[in-house]
């Protein structure tokens, strides 16, 4: 069997601690991305569960699996859920979900409930697309830009060169540091071009690692032009997968000058669980009403 | 004036949404404040080129946003409105009664 370089860790996990029996409002929030996708189930305003998946082709299909993760050794059935919010991509296409809501506003909710009301600059760094978001205390939006036109810069074009090189996806950033000077970036910010570029650069002698330390820089270089647009605020957070690649935000960190707040308890999350958030406040609203 | 205020407080403030994209060729935005914003719809109406749309958003404010459609080519779209040379004649500019749509380039 071929070894599928690309492949990151999924991931689930459900609180020991938290009887969902005695929880007024269950609400689910589930974020079909262009890569992965993620379930969060909130028990009152606690993270009761989340996974963390790959989306396949198909994004109801993915919706549900992601849920089914989430809900696995729960004892909950889909339909003690009483509200779903669907985000990402896919958020049209979640059989389940009662209302869709952008990406944009759930990564901020998200962002602010893990990172507290002090964050202000939220960076998703996505599949396939780049998204500046900037929020209040509150979490909610203030000013926002995304660019999901190339996919330079996005996990996608991280998995190329993964793949490319022959090196597990989650080891890249730990790699990437190993370099005994830091090498110029990667001209290219086009992937495909990228991918040329590295190729050459191999074939000149350099290491693995010095490749990947020139990729991560390129993809960090890039990232700071594009928020260079809106400005960056202190607090400072990276949700997205890429936030887990540490080659990546410490060149983003130097460049920048500022240093980015780690997220609990997963930065891959923000998207499903602001949605959960916004399920939680929907549910909360229509109850008043009757 | 003590009444001004407390509209002021007691209305959400919105946020600056900048739709479009950064590529090889520079930055290509069109920026719209939803603070300004009332979703008049008289800029949609005014562009030629069918770029723009009123969508009720994430926290139900109806404003103006770009199409899905146009968000990744507007340097092309909105091309002939603003030529190199000449006069540029952005007639959805001209058409916000509160000035909430400007562009990058």
């Amino acid at each position: 069997m071929t070894t599928e370089f690309y492949r990151w860790t999924e991931n689930s996990w459900h609180s020991p601690d938290i009887d969902w029996r005695k929880a007024e409002t269950l609400v689910a929030g589930i974020d079909v991305g262009s890569v992965s996708s993620q379930a969060v189930i909130l028990a009152d305003d606690k993270i009761y569960a989340y996974c963390n998946t790959r989306t396949g082709s198909n994004s109801p299909d993915s919706a549900k699996k992601a849920l089914s993760i989430a809900l696995e050794g729960t004892g909950i059935k889909p339909e003690d859920i009483q509200f779903v919010v669907g985000t990402g991509y896919g958020r049209v296409n979640i059989p389940m979900a009662k209302k869709a809501i952008t990406e944009i506003a759930c990564h901020a909710r998200g962002a602010n409930y893990m990172g507290g009301p002090t964050v202000r600059t939220i960076l998703d760094m996505g599949g396939q697309d780049l998204k500046g978001i900037h929020c209040d205390e509150k979490g909610k939006v203030t000013q926002f830009l995304m660019n999901d036109k190339c996919a330079a810069g996005t996990g996608r074009g991280m998995e190329v060169m993964a793949e490319l090189l022959q090196v597990p996806i989650v080891d890249v950033g730990k790699m990437s540091l190993d370099v005994k000077e830091e090498p110029e970036p990667v001209s290219s910010t086009c992937v495909i071009f990228a991918k040329s570029e590295a190729i050459g650069l191999l074939r000149s002698g350099w290491t693995k690692n010095m490749v990947l330390a020139a990729y991560c820089a390129a993809m960090a270089h890039r990232v700071v032009g594009l928020l260079e647009r809106i400005g960056v605020e202190k607090e400072f957070v990276i949700t997205g997968g890429i936030a887990k690649n540490i080659g990546v935000v410490s060149r983003l960190e130097k460049e920048l000058g500022i240093k980015a707040m780690p997220l609990q308890p997963d930065p891959q999350i923000a998207g499903g669980l602001g949605a959960a958030l916004f399920a939680r406040d929907l549910l909360l609203k229509s109850r008043k009403g009757n | 004036m003590f009444s001004w205020l407390l509209k002021r407080l007691a209305v959400t403030l919105g946020y600056i949404a900048n739709y479009g994209y950064t590529d090889g060729s520079g930055d290509w935005y069109i920026i719209v404040d939803t603070d300004k914003c009332d979703g008049c719809g008289k800029c949609v109406e005014a562009c030629p080129y069918g770029v723009l749309e009123i969508i009720t958003d994430d926290y139900d404010e109806r404003v103006v946003a770009v199409r899905k459609q146009h968000s990744k080519n507007i340097k092309y779209v909105c091309a002939p409105c603003k030529p190199i040379s000449g006069p540029r004649d952005l007639k959805c500019q001209k058409a916000c009664p509160s000035g909430a749509i400007t562009h990058s380039w």
